[in-house]
């Protein structure tokens, strides 16, 4: 029995007139999904995946030029009207997306907004559509739904707007939803969340889903299939597992090879792709992966590739690339296309830890923010216990991991750190000297040692100086003369790996990649022993991440550097620190060599957090056990009695009796030692147990 | 809550305290009520000139703090003292007010909506013809000050008349004389006069407005909710208006504050131009009197309306925004 | 998505090549240009100054002799435009530059540094916005004859900077938690120099444009005071004067000496206008609806 394909995209083509020439956004995009499917689409930025699915839906601008043919059912979309699309808009298909803040009307309660879904496509009362969307905020698992839906989209947190979303889409039972990169916004455990509320909607309305993504995690766990786009165009496309574990297109080689894997504790280099995905203006003619593909070869620049169907692999398992058929003849892995650089270790890990320096302290660190509310009348109803008494080290040549969610106070710790003056309790110690002491001239001099490295690298350069001046301006500022300045900046462009013309270039005219190395080089400027880096490569596309991650580890090596690195990709942490600490609302859950936690979490808040973390391996996915918490996290300005972790604790709510739970209600737990002493592993839970979560496979079972 | 208010509320009273404080010493040090008894041919004699000043609390020869006092104490009994004629200001800044209301109301308001609805259909329309259309139109208005619109239009009135032969439009006052009353003859009347200054007042709203009110929409008109209206099966028109143009009008809240909250001052140009007597007019001619008291008084009553505008603006903007009200 | 540029085009270039391609705004800038030329050239060029009397033609409409024609006393109205124009730039200009430059440092000031000052630069700005200006402007106006005509310029700056500041207030807030001022912050550059090499830089287009629309404000505003009498004063001469003397005539056949500067002070304050609108889309231009994807 052939069934018919619920969507069939052919030959889909969308360019946008711009300033400096028309962009094509889309090039010959086909591919269809069936009835109860789950398809992935996957691609870094400029790859065309969101302009796609907008394309279907006929949300487009109007100056978007679409050519090719978009069938649902059988029945062409592309050149329909308004109305007629707006009758199918919301009912047949639906779309969830991104920025769940910015995606509902802030001015119209949420259940409003859900009802008015109803009511455009139902003939059916007020009332009856008010009461249907309780009932899909009830099954979506808002609690006190009747309650909840005369509140407005910003006193819902993330997740649950989020939840709202979704249930706006399913409301009127669509054959398909389109869901565009609807957890990138959210924190990992409420991405888990998120995930299985979607997959309920789905087996509740029956839709095909089209899950469009850059996490290649998420869509190992979610799709049947997956489409993988560069520059505008598939490159390759098949079941899941087919395209995971042999991909046939150097694009998608390169770009499983690039990834850290959260449960391989060997420490091999990343394979990077080099180069940046390309402009899709004047896109020159051949294949666009050409300049950052090692297996380049002359035809490669003439002809573009087609999508061809590979003759050895899974049904519908096609790939775009000239050399497919060898790739599949030598079944070649990424680490054979791609070379790895070599990085040794740094001279610092021959010294055992407790012999070197301590170049920061932190004991029982806190801060406090006070609560203001309301905008017009300013008033203080509470503190925010954004930090409440951390204590960890760095020691010389080291690097720790900083890892929590949002409201853990990871940045608040780093910005206290940075500003070098006394917390509102506890003490900081930088370079074996105390904070609470310093004059100004002091901390002026500390300035020299210790740097900083930001998250978004377009707003951590002046957008109005260029590279030298940048790059000077460190060295300005601490009196070092002109001539010597100017030596040093081309030194430093040579260490981040860019060229000595990019100095009079602006940040605007390069790219991603290039403009956080710029921010690496202008942090090592004075030649610092301590680096902090927040989230240095979370802004980044996927397929430069692993650029920089190598970059930062070489750096490291050579330069005896130690870090402090915040990130909420635990991958990322795992790769490249040695030992990590989990916070959560405050405090620190979990600390210790970063193997010894990874491997056998003790707290089960990071038992938690590494379960929901999902993995780019396919069968791994399927089978894992997960473990997926209840509610929201609380408001730092009003933490849970006890242990902070208890109201989502999946331990709390489980196994222990109530006298064990009584000990969590009333006493904060320390951190003690887990697994014998001497294993640098730390654990706050009074009923801490080690176990093995990422290699726990056996279903999925949730709280 | 009560203490915030209250100390919010403090602030505005002292910054209306030392506004209405300067304009009295101010107006009390620069003018001088003196002359204009002393400009009369003959003039009276200096005890005379005294008394008489020394009636109307504008003798510069008390010390002006002494002078604020009494000033002051009147003001808390409501009573605003005499003008420079010696009628009372309280009477005449009653009947000035309700002139300026009434001159200013209308044609405000039609402005007002004239302006937000080209505004938001300029937006959805972008690009059109109309759009072009109605910002050139506007943007030309904007260019051309208030003086001489009004001189135009009260010429275009006359020319108007001409035309049709019959004098309908009127350029000068409020009324014709005998016909205050609220008949209907007199009501048409009131209309014939209130055309002409009106359309100053309505070209200039709409021209303020539609500009704002464009800018507005178009940054709303880009949002992912406005998509996501449309995603649900929304018409685009049906979701503009609901979705977009609901949004779009937060910001132009305080401008409507503002604007409505200051009617009651009056416009002096108009008033100038088209000779009503309103609060306008009172006040550029308290200047040129030397009537100190009238000055101070407007002042105080500036100052308050000002305070009772940027409240207002508070109120409105939390009114149509929910994400600033916390239940 | 973004798309990059090809090649690196600096910025003020594609400034200046988008506000060319807006034929108004540069016709706006070609006419401003050419009221400069007008105003303090054209007195070396027409044969009649601002001051002279022709005894032989009073209340003469626009001939071949004088262009604009003649007043009541004898005076050349092309002559007397010019004069007033000149005036009407300079405090257009000056009063623009100086009240664009307070509004720029007190509201970064304010902004930056929060706490008392930030509370007092608010106090002060209420204050400044509560003071009935036109009063204070007009009591002083005897004050500006002659050569302190400049203090009018003073004080018509100090009147016009309040709303600005705020604005610029308030994208210091958020410019302050963007992360390049944290990266000075934290390789020790001193305050001010953060404000003034990172902050207002990035303001510059902001600023920029509200100079402009300050430009042809406060010509606006002169207008008005001098309408009245209580802006510059006689002997001097500003198209506000001249409005002043002559809007009476305006339904007379004399009228033409209500209508042609009044007619000359619209397309100036239009062109500044265009200009301004011009420099906006230049430095800010608006994606369109929806944007790229």
């Amino acid at each position: 029995m052939t069934a018919q394909p619920l969507l069939e995209v052919e030959n889909l083509s969308v360019t946008f007139p711009s300033e400096a020439g028309p962009v094509a956004a889309v090039r010959r995009l086909s591919y269809h999904i069936m009835p109860g499917e789950v398809l992935g689409i996957v691609g870094e930025s400029g790859s065309g995946k969101s302009v796609s699915s907008l394309a279907v839906m006929g949300l487009l601008p109007l100056r978007a030029k679409i050519t090719g043919s978009i069938r649902f059912k059988g029945t062409q979309l592309l050149g329909q009207s308004d109305r007629d699309l707006s009758a199918i808009r919301g009912r047949r298909i639906s779309m969830i997306f991104q920025d769940p803040l910015s995606a509902l009307t802030p001015v119209f309660t949420v259940g409003d907004q859900i009802a008015e879904a109803v009511l455009i496509h139902q003939k059916i009362s007020e009332q009856a559509a008010m009461d249907r969307a309780i009932e899909l905020l009830e099954l979506v698992g808002i609690p006190n739904p009747r309650q909840r839906a005369t509140a407005f989209p910003h006193e819902f947190s993330g997740g649950m707007r989020q939840r709202a979303m979704i249930a706006m889409a399913i409301a009127n039972d669509p054959e398909l939803i389109i869901a565009d990169e609807p957890t990138t916004a959210l924190d990992v455990t409420i991405q888990a969340q998120i995930l299985e509320t979607l997959d309920k909607a789905r087996k509740t309305t029956g839709a095909a889903i089209i899950m469009i993504t850059h996490d290649l995690g998420v869509i190992a766990g979610a799709a049947d299939r997956v489409a993988v786009m560069y520059a505008g165009k598939p490159v390759e496309t098949g079941a899941i597992d087919d395209v995971f574990y042999r991909p046939r297109m150097p694009y998608t080689l390169g770009l499983l090879g690039s990834i850290p894997r959260l449960d391989i504790a060997e420490r091999s280099p990343l394979t990077p792709i080099e180069g940046s995905p390309p402009s899709l203006i004047n896109l020159p003619t051949g294949c666009p992966f050409t300049p950052r593909c090692p297996m380049r070869i002359e035809k490669c620049e003439q002809v573009e590739p087609e999508l061809l169907v590979l003759s050895a692999s899974g049904p519908g398992h096609a790939a775009a690339c000239h050399r497919s058929q060898e790739i599949e003849q030598q079944n070649l892995k990424s680490t054979d296309v791609f070379p790895a650089p070599v990085i040794g270790e740094p001279e610092a890990s021959t010294v055992p830890r407790a012999q070197r320096e301590k170049v920061l302290e932190l004991t029982n660190m806190a801060k406090h923010f006070p609560l203001v509310k309301g905008a017009i009348l300013r008033r203080r109803v509470g503190t925010v216990f954004a930090v409440d008494g951390i204590s960890l080290d760095i020691r010389e040549g080291e690097t720790l991991g900083l890892v929590g969610e949002s409201g853990c106070g990871k940045t608040t710790t780093i910005m206290e750190i940075l500003n070098l003056t006394q917390p509102a309790s506890g003490r900081i110690m930088v370079f074996g000297k105390d904070t609470s002491g310093m004059s100004a001239q002091d901390r002026f001099s500390i300035r020299e040692d210790l740097s900083v490295v930001f998250q978004d690298p377009l707003a951590s350069l002046d957008p109005r100086m260029p590279i030298s001046d940048i790059l000077a301006e460190p060295m300005q500022t601490h009196g070092i003369p002109a001539t010597e300045r100017a030596n040093r900046i081309e030194e430093l462009l040579q260490i981040v790996g860019l060229r000595p013309e990019h100095a009079s270039r602006y940040p605007q005219e390069f790219s991603g990649g290039q403009r956080q190395r710029v921010g690496i080089a202008r942090a090592l400027a004075l030649k610092p022993r301590l680096v902090v880096l927040d989230e240095p490569v979370s802004a980044l596309d996927l397929s430069i991440r692993a650029g920089i991650i190598n970059l930062l580890e070489k750096l490291k090596t050579d330069l005896g550097l130690a870090y402090l690195f915040v990130a909420h990709d635990l991958s990322v942490v795992r790769h490249i620190a040695n030992r990590v600490a989990v916070m959560y609302l405050g405090k620190i859950a979990e600390i210790g060599d970063v193997n010894r936690v990874f491997d056998l979490p003790a707290h089960p808040y990071t038992q938690a957090l590494l379960s929901a973390i999902p993995l780019p391996d396919p069968r791994k996915e399927r089978a894992r056990r997960r473990i997926i918490l209840k509610g929201d996290i609380p408001s730092p300005a009003n933490p849970p009695s006890g242990c902070h972790f208890r109201t989502r604790c999946q331990k709390f709510a489980g196994e222990l009796n109530d006298q064990q739970r009584q000990r969590c209600i009333d006493e904060e737990p320390s951190l003690m030692e887990q697994n014998g002493p001497g294993g640098d592993h730390f654990a706050a839970c009074h009923y801490a147990e080690s176990y093995a979560v990422l290699d726990d496979v056996a279903g999925k079972v949730t709280q | 809550m009560g203490r915030f208010l209250l100390r919010r509320l403090a602030y505005l009273i002292v910054l209306v305290v030392i506004a209405t404080a300067s304009t009295y010493f101010l107006a009390a040090a620069a003018l001088n009520p003196r002359s204009n008894f002393e400009g009369r041919n003959p003039p009276p004699p200096p005890e005379i000139v005294d008394a008489r000043l020394s009636e109307l609390n504008l003798n510069d020869k008390t010390p002006i703090v002494e002078r604020f006092n009494r000033w002051i104490s009147g003001v808390f009994r409501a009573d605003f003292g005499l003008t420079v004629d010696g009628a009372p200001v309280n009477d005449e800044m009653g009947r000035r007010v309700w002139v300026s209301l009434r001159l200013l109301l209308i044609g405000s308001l039609l402005g007002t909506l004239a302006g937000v609805a080209a505004g938001a259909y300029s937006a959805v329309k972008q690009y059109a013809f109309t759009d072009h259309a109605i910002t050139l139109v506007s943007f030309v208005i904007l260019s051309i000050n208030t003086v001489v619109l009004a001189v135009f239009l009260a010429n275009a009135g006359t020319s108007f008349n001409n035309a049709v032969g019959y004098r309908f439009l009127y350029n000068t006052g409020e009324y014709a004389p005998g016909l205050e009353d609220w008949t209907s003859a007199g009501i048409l009347d009131r209309v014939q006069h209130l055309i002409l200054p009106s359309m100053v007042l309505i070209l200039q709203g709409f021209a303020f407005y539609s500009r704002y009110q464009r800018n507005s929409m178009l940054d709303v008109l880009g949002s992912d909710f406005v998509r996501t209206a449309q995603a649900k099966g929304l018409r685009r028109s049906k979701a503009l208006i609901k979705h977009a143009l609901r949004t779009a009008l937060i910001p132009m809240g305080t401008f409507f504050a503002y604007q409505f909250a200051l009617i009651f001052i009056g416009s002096i140009f108009v008033e100038k131009i088209f000779t009503w007597h309103g609060m306008g007019e009172w006040f550029v001619q308290s200047i040129q009197k030397n009537d100190v008291n009238v000055t101070a008084a407007i002042g105080l009553f500036v100052a308050i309306l000002v305070l009772i505008a940027g409240f207002l603006s508070d109120v409105v903007t939390v009114a149509l925004d929910p994400r600033i009200r916390r239940s | 998505m973004v798309p990059r540029k090809a090649d690196p085009d600096s910025r003020s270039r594609l400034v200046l090549r988008r506000f060319l391609r807006r034929r108004l705004a540069v016709a706006g800038l070609f006419l401003v240009a050419l009221f400069f030329v007008f105003a303090y050239l054209g007195p070396f060029f027409y044969k009649w100054q601002y001051n002279q009397l022709d005894f032989q033609a009073f209340l003469q409409p626009p001939s071949s002799s004088h262009w604009f024609g003649t007043t009541q006393n004898g005076f050349d109205m092309l002559a007397l435009t010019m004069r007033g124009m000149q005036k009407s730039l300079i405090i257009g200009l000056i009063g623009a530059v100086l009240s664009t430059g307070i509004a720029a440092i007190a509201g970064a000031a304010a902004g930056y540094f929060s706490g008392w000052t930030d509370r007092m630069m608010i106090a002060m700005i209420d204050l400044l916005l509560v003071l009935p200006s036109f009063l204070i402007i007009a009591i002083l106006s005897p004050v500006f004859s002659g050569k302190t005509w400049l203090i009018f310029v003073l004080l018509l700056s100090a009147f016009q900077w309040m709303i600005t500041a705020r604005v610029v207030r308030s994208m210091t807030l958020s410019m302050k938690e963007r992360e390049f001022v944290y990266a000075a912050r934290f390789m020790g550059v001193s305050n001010w120099r953060i404000i003034l090499r990172h902050i207002l830089p990035n303001m510059s287009s902001f600023l920029i444009i509200d100079a402009t629309i300050n430009v042809s404000s406060l010509i606006l505003s002169e207008v008005g005071l001098s309408f009245f009498g209580f802006g510059v004063q006689p002997p001097d001469i500003s198209l506000g004067t001249l409005i002043n003397d002559h809007w009476q005539s305006a339904s007379t056949p004399n009228g033409y000496q209500f209508y042609l500067p009044a007619f000359l002070l619209i397309l100036l304050v239009l062109a500044v206008n265009l200009v301004g609108d011009g420099l906006r889309d230049a430095l800010d231009p608006n994606a369109g609806i929806g944007g790229d994807r």
